[in-house]
């Protein structure tokens, strides 16, 4: 049984975006032989859900939401080898192929999505920006992904949002993926337009939209 | 008689101005700045800089900036289509040109955004040749009837072929920049006759923090060849990709603008270059880059104050607006940078007509902004002695029945000391209910209908014109592309 403190504080460095807080933390509980499940599952992660809490009602602001998400990313890092080593499974919600579309070299927007996916226990593989659509597909293909995430800033960019949907129902793999787009000039209306799966207009709402779609698979 | 005094508007003491310089040079000379384009790395080797042609990384000493600055012309003279108006870009000239660019259009019947067409495209040129506080054009608004490969040449091919005034433009690809180039020289009539008479600005946007892309900077070294201004754009956005501090912001600003200038320098001394920029007050709620925040338009007040201390043309972003309708947020924040611009003294302030973050065009706004614009001149125009005595002798043998209006002094200098109202309204309230409470936005519908109307096409030699038909679709083919939209009647 952990104590209530250790698992208090984990969710205290989470809220406060804390990274060094948080690593120590997670590198103490490795130390003490803790349960590692239960530290993820009722320290780090509850911070995260306070921080998702805090976003919706316009405490915090995006400075505050990556701090967060980069400490838990750092604290899963620690604890992630030793969860290996005792042959645990980490608790995964899923694996998800993220990009900027090419053409397109605007990152902030996908990195925040990407960032907030990983905090969110989500196995991520970022590709960056300006992504040949091959390389969603690919990559996909090759880590046994089945959710495609797809950022654009640009008008004249984001058309290519439409081009993967089409790539993927050439080669017969559309049924196999979700694809979900996201970026300043996307909307419902376009990703209903192009036959994406779905649309989120913020990180908060990416991370929830992926989990809907990963638990409905 | 004493002369008017020039409203001048400066945020930063003279002190800021001097760190914030220092600490852009020093960054350019330790951290140096990322260059993705191997033969500016090579020549920044050769004048002198640090270059490490692995990571990309070039380190300007302060010697070559300051050199570079020294060669740089203090002011750019820009010319119209014909070669007869000139236009000086520099000292505290102030010339408006509409925001730049986005293939997005507000329509005004159905209050959406939408595509734009080859249609709204010579529309948005027609009207902004009429629009006379806009003295520039730009190519702001795209196509979406021909393919992106050729988009920003099809761009600046319309408007110089229906527009006789100054451009501001850039290239989308390398590509793009020989043709783009052929049809200015096309108008000039040789590469020499551009080169002693611009005709466009090319914009070029360095991607923050502290990198020039390929092609961006092959787009400065291509201009600074011919002879054609660059506008250099830093852009960054406050704790997103430049320091959450506006001086931090304003140090980035300095390094990146002033390593395009050395590349430019590089390419060929003595090259054009204008001081501007897109930068940010990043939102750190919607993670969206507000041009109408009141700290974007201080970021841009005081790097244009930073150029002018370095004797460089300016230019920034300013009057426009992130609402995405004609509403109270798009005419405030579009008229407060519009007034804030031009009492920075900025040369180039692009804006007018834009919406949305930079990303959609609106032809009603646009004539609304030419109001602006007008206003915007008046202020600048000052309040000068005209009389003298200045009223003494107005009241000499004053009588209570005294009647200005008709007094002969009053023609003589209301028209010159008053501009008239333009679309605004100023109606007594039952006149204007009487009216149909027209909005402003109507009112300018009909005025943009109008002026479409009764716009007149600036006269082109034909052989000019058939020579621009012939760069345009030799281009479009080179792409793969064999025809292009029908535009004319």
């Amino acid at each position: 049984m952990i104590k209530d403190e250790f698992l208090r504080n984990m969710y205290e460095a989470i809220v406060a975006g804390d990274k060094a807080v948080s690593v120590a933390l997670a590198a103490e509980a490795v130390r003490s032989g803790a349960d590692l499940l239960e530290v993820i599952e009722k320290g780090f992660i509850p911070g995260l859900q306070k921080v998702g809490e805090l976003w919706e009602q316009g405490d915090y602001f995006l400075p505050e939401l990556i701090s967060s998400a980069e400490a838990m990313k750092a604290a899963m890092a620690v604890l992630e080898p030793e969860l290996d080593r005792n042959k645990i499974e980490a608790p995964t919600s899923g694996k998800v192929v993220i990009g900027t579309v090419e053409g397109d070299i605007h990152d902030i927007g996908k990195n925040l999505v990407a960032s907030m996916l990983q905090a969110g226990g989500f196995e991520v593989f970022d590709l960056g920006a300006d992504v040949k659509l091959e390389r969603f597909v690919e990559k996909a293909e090759a880590v046994g992904a089945r959710i495609i995430c797809l950022s654009a800033l640009l008008t004249t960019t984001m058309t290519n949002q439409k081009r993967l949907i089409g790539l993927l129902r050439d080669r017969g793999l559309r049924d196999k993926y979700k694809v979900l787009v996201g970026g300043a000039p996307a909307s419902r209306k376009w990703a209903d337009e192009i036959g994406a799966d779905g649309y989120a207009e913020n990180a908060v709402a990416a991370v929830k939209l992926v989990r809907t779609i990963a638990g409905r698979d | 008689m004493i002369e008017a005094k020039r409203p001048k508007l400066e945020l930063l003491g003279g002190a800021l101005v001097e760190k914030i310089v220092d600490e852009g040079l020093t960054l350019l000379e330790k951290q140096g700045i990322m260059i993705e384009n191997s033969e500016a790395l090579r020549l920044l080797g050769d004048a002198g800089a640090v270059v490490d042609l692995a990571s990309q990384r070039a380190r300007l000493g302060r010697k070559l900036v300051e050199g570079c600055l020294a060669s740089t012309p203090s002011t750019v003279m820009l010319y119209d289509r014909s070669g007869e108006k000139a236009f000086a870009v520099g000292g505290d000239e102030v010339h408006f040109d509409p925001g730049s660019s986005t293939t997005t259009l507000l329509d005004h019947g159905t209050q959406e955004e939408r595509k734009a067409t080859t249609a709204d495209v010579v529309d948005f040129y027609k009207l902004g040749e009429t629009l006379e506080h806009i003295h520039f054009q730009s190519t702001g608004l795209i196509s979406t009837n021909v393919p992106a490969e050729v988009s920003d040449c099809y761009r600046l091919y319309l408007g110089l072929c229906l527009s006789s005034k100054p451009f501001v433009t850039g290239t989308f690809r390398v590509e793009g920049f020989q043709p783009m180039k052929d049809f200015l020289v096309a108008v000039r009539g040789g590469e020499n006759e551009l080169r002693l008479k611009p005709l466009a600005i090319f914009d070029a946007c360095p991607s923050p923090p502290l990198n020039w892309s390929n092609l961006t900077t092959q787009s400065l070294l291509d201009a600074a060849r011919a002879g054609i201004p660059s506008e250099l754009i830093s852009m960054g956005m406050t704790g997103a990709t430049s320091p959450a501090t506006i001086a931090g912001t304003l140090v980035q600003h300095v390094a990146e603008n002033l390593c395009g200038l050395v590349i430019c320098q590089v390419a060929a001394k003595g090259a054009p270059v204008i001081f501007g920029g897109s930068p940010s007050s990043f939102d750190m709620r919607k993670g969206t880059t507000p041009m109408g925040a009141i700290e974007t338009m201080m970021i841009d007040s005081a790097y244009a104050q930073i150029g002018k201390f370095l004797k460089l043309p300016t230019h920034a972003y300013m009057g426009l607006s992130d609402a995405k309708v004609n509403d109270p947020q798009a005419g405030f924040e579009t008229a407060m940078g519009a007034v804030l611009g031009a009492l920075s003294g900025i040369n180039v302030i692009s804006g007018p007509g834009m919406l949305d973050f930079e990303s959609s065009q609106s032809l009603e706004k646009l004539v609304i902004d030419d109001g602006i614009c007008a206003m915007v001149y008046r202020l600048l125009a000052g309040i000068a002695q005209r009389d003298d005595p200045i009223a003494l002798g107005l009241f000499e043998g004053f009588t209570p029945d005294m009647k200005f209006l008709s007094h002969p002094h009053t023609r003589q200098w209301y028209r010159k000391e008053h501009i008239l109202a333009g679309l605004v309204d100023r109606d007594p309230y039952d006149a204007w209910v009487a009216a149909g409470r027209t909005s402003i936005v109507d009112k300018a519908h009909a005025d943009v209908r109008r002026r479409l109307g009764k716009y007149d096409a600036p006269p082109l030699a034909g052989p000019v014109r058939k020579e621009l038909d012939k760069i345009m679709a030799a281009y479009a083919r080179s792409q793969g592309f064999g025809s292009l939209p029908v535009w004319e009647r």
